[in-house]
């Protein structure tokens, strides 16, 4: 029994002797990016720490008893890392976070498309990416404003809470053409993009037809214009078709300021038609008038 | 650099429930990758679901391979922007610090969470278990075990999928 108890005591003994020979190396669990901090000593000896991690690596030379510290400049990028301070042969590890700053500091933004036509449900993304200052991605999450101010002077605008970094949404394009810009922001950050947004498909064509010079009708639209009143982009492609006794002839025009013009056989009794895209416009029966 | 051939061909099937993967060297890491049928705002195809997990565990053999040969020149493969930069900037440090170190993954525990609506951007999340060992020439100077939570950033280029944001944290 009392062999027992003393085996004991010096199992304990000898546990203490090694704590106290290899001394615990005691880094905060987490450090925020780009603050400073010191980790406490017991060594004995002169020793060096190593930090290393995919984002930095760096060294010092530790005195016995002395507290290592780390200045703002010394880690800064987030991520997890490994302390291993040598001594000699010995050498003990620890592992800690350097975590994002708290305050982000800029915003990777991606609006897409750059380019779309007017009135599409949802036709405009936007993603951001929060970093802080020294281009770690905010993990914590942060209430993004999206705002998409229109030409006109509207203005669709939506939050989002960012998740692991990313905050997201979708809009609306508005039903007037021009360039929106497409705005996120978090606190005093920042960024925008323009998207432009242009008309539609023609909604509808009317057609007037009116004598020519030499047995020709002269054919005009009116201004063609998509479902949401937008003129349509000149260049758009406006096909004529002239039906007589069976013989059909076609003549493709592209608007100009917004009409197209064009000149087919007076042939009385012909059907002429317009069209653009899937659009249909009205037919016209000449009769010489 | 060897890419783990099995992974590829039995991730498009990984929609089920959880696609285990036990790769055959035993230095080679098992691959967990939860199912991405939720995945969003974007659906992804399966393809792009295959691609983008090879591409990402190649950065973790490229990012060893990096680290532990001190050859920044490694990286251009399947980094770019801040994590590029960042891991050049270690490997630099290293060299100038006269150290190597290598990162031997364990066991990844992959969860796709974010993919852009355009297309452009995949995050993930990955539960990694991974050896480090700093080394002085021939010298070990120490190594750990390591379990921790990495958040990945990738955007497609012409050939892959490139790690753009590489950041880790303790679970």
């Amino acid at each position: 029994m009392t062999a027992r108890i003393l085996l004991s005591c010096a199992l304990v003994m000898m546990l203490a002797h090694l704590s106290a020979a290899q001394p615990e190396l005691r880094f905060p669990a987490k450090v925020e990016a780009g603050t400073a901090f010191s980790v406490p000593t017991s060594s004995s000896g002169a020793a060096t720490l190593y930090i290393v991690g995919p984002g930095d690596a760096l060294e010092r030379k530790v005195q016995p008893g002395e507290e290592i510290s780390f200045g703002t400049d010394d880690l800064h990028n987030a991520g997890h890392y490994l302390a291993v301070l040598t001594s000699g042969s010995s050498s003990q590890v620890a592992q800690f976070d350097v975590i994002a700053s708290h305050q982000p500091a800029s915003l990777s933004f991606l609006a897409k498309p750059s380019r779309l036509p007017v009135n599409r449900e949802n036709g405009i993304s936007g993603v951001a990416y929060i970093f802080d200052i020294f281009g770690n991605l905010v993990m914590k999450p942060e209430d993004v404003a999206f705002q998409l101010a229109e030409a006109t002077g509207g203005a669709q605008s939506r939050n989002a809470i960012s998740h692991d970094g990313v905050a997201f949404v979708q809009m609306n394009s508005a039903t007037k053409a021009g360039a929106a810009q497409f705005q996120a922001k978090l606190d005093s950050v920042h960024a925008t993009r323009v998207v432009e947004q242009v008309p539609g498909d023609p909604c509808s064509i009317r057609m007037t037809a009116h004598p020519g010079a030499g047995q020709r009708v002269v054919l005009q639209t009116d201004p063609v214009r998509d479902c949401n009143g937008n003129p349509v982009p000149d260049g758009t492609i406006v096909s004529f078709t002239e039906t007589y006794e069976g013989r059909v002839s076609t003549v493709d025009v592209p608007l100009k300021r917004g009409v197209a013009q064009t000149e087919l056989p007076a042939e009385n009794g012909a059907l002429i038609s317009a069209a653009a895209g899937v659009v249909l416009g009205n037919e016209i029966r000449w009769s010489g008038r | 650099m060897k890419l783990p051939g099995k992974l590829a061909a039995f991730l498009p099937f990984g929609g089920a429930i959880l696609a285990t993967v036990l790769l055959s060297a035993s230095t080679e890491p098992t691959v967990r990758v939860a199912p991405m049928d939720t995945v969003g705002p974007r659906s992804m195809e399966s393809q792009t679901q295959s691609s983008v997990i090879r591409d990402y565990l190649l950065a973790w053999q490229t990012m060893d391979a990096a680290l532990s040969q001190n050859r920044p020149d490694l990286l251009d493969a399947v980094f770019v922007g801040k994590a590029k930069e960042k891991l050049a900037e270690t490997v630099h440090e290293q060299q100038g610090l006269g150290i190597e170190t290598s990162y031997l993954p364990k066991s990844h525990d992959i969860k796709v969470v974010f993919y852009s609506p355009e297309g452009l951007s995949i995050q993930l999340l990955d539960e990694v278990e991974y050896d480090v060992n700093v080394r002085k020439g021939e010298q070990s100077l120490g190594s750990d075990h390591v379990r921790a939570r990495y958040v990945a950033v990738l955007s497609p280029t012409e050939t892959r999928w490139k790690v753009r944001v590489f950041q880790g944290g303790t679970p």
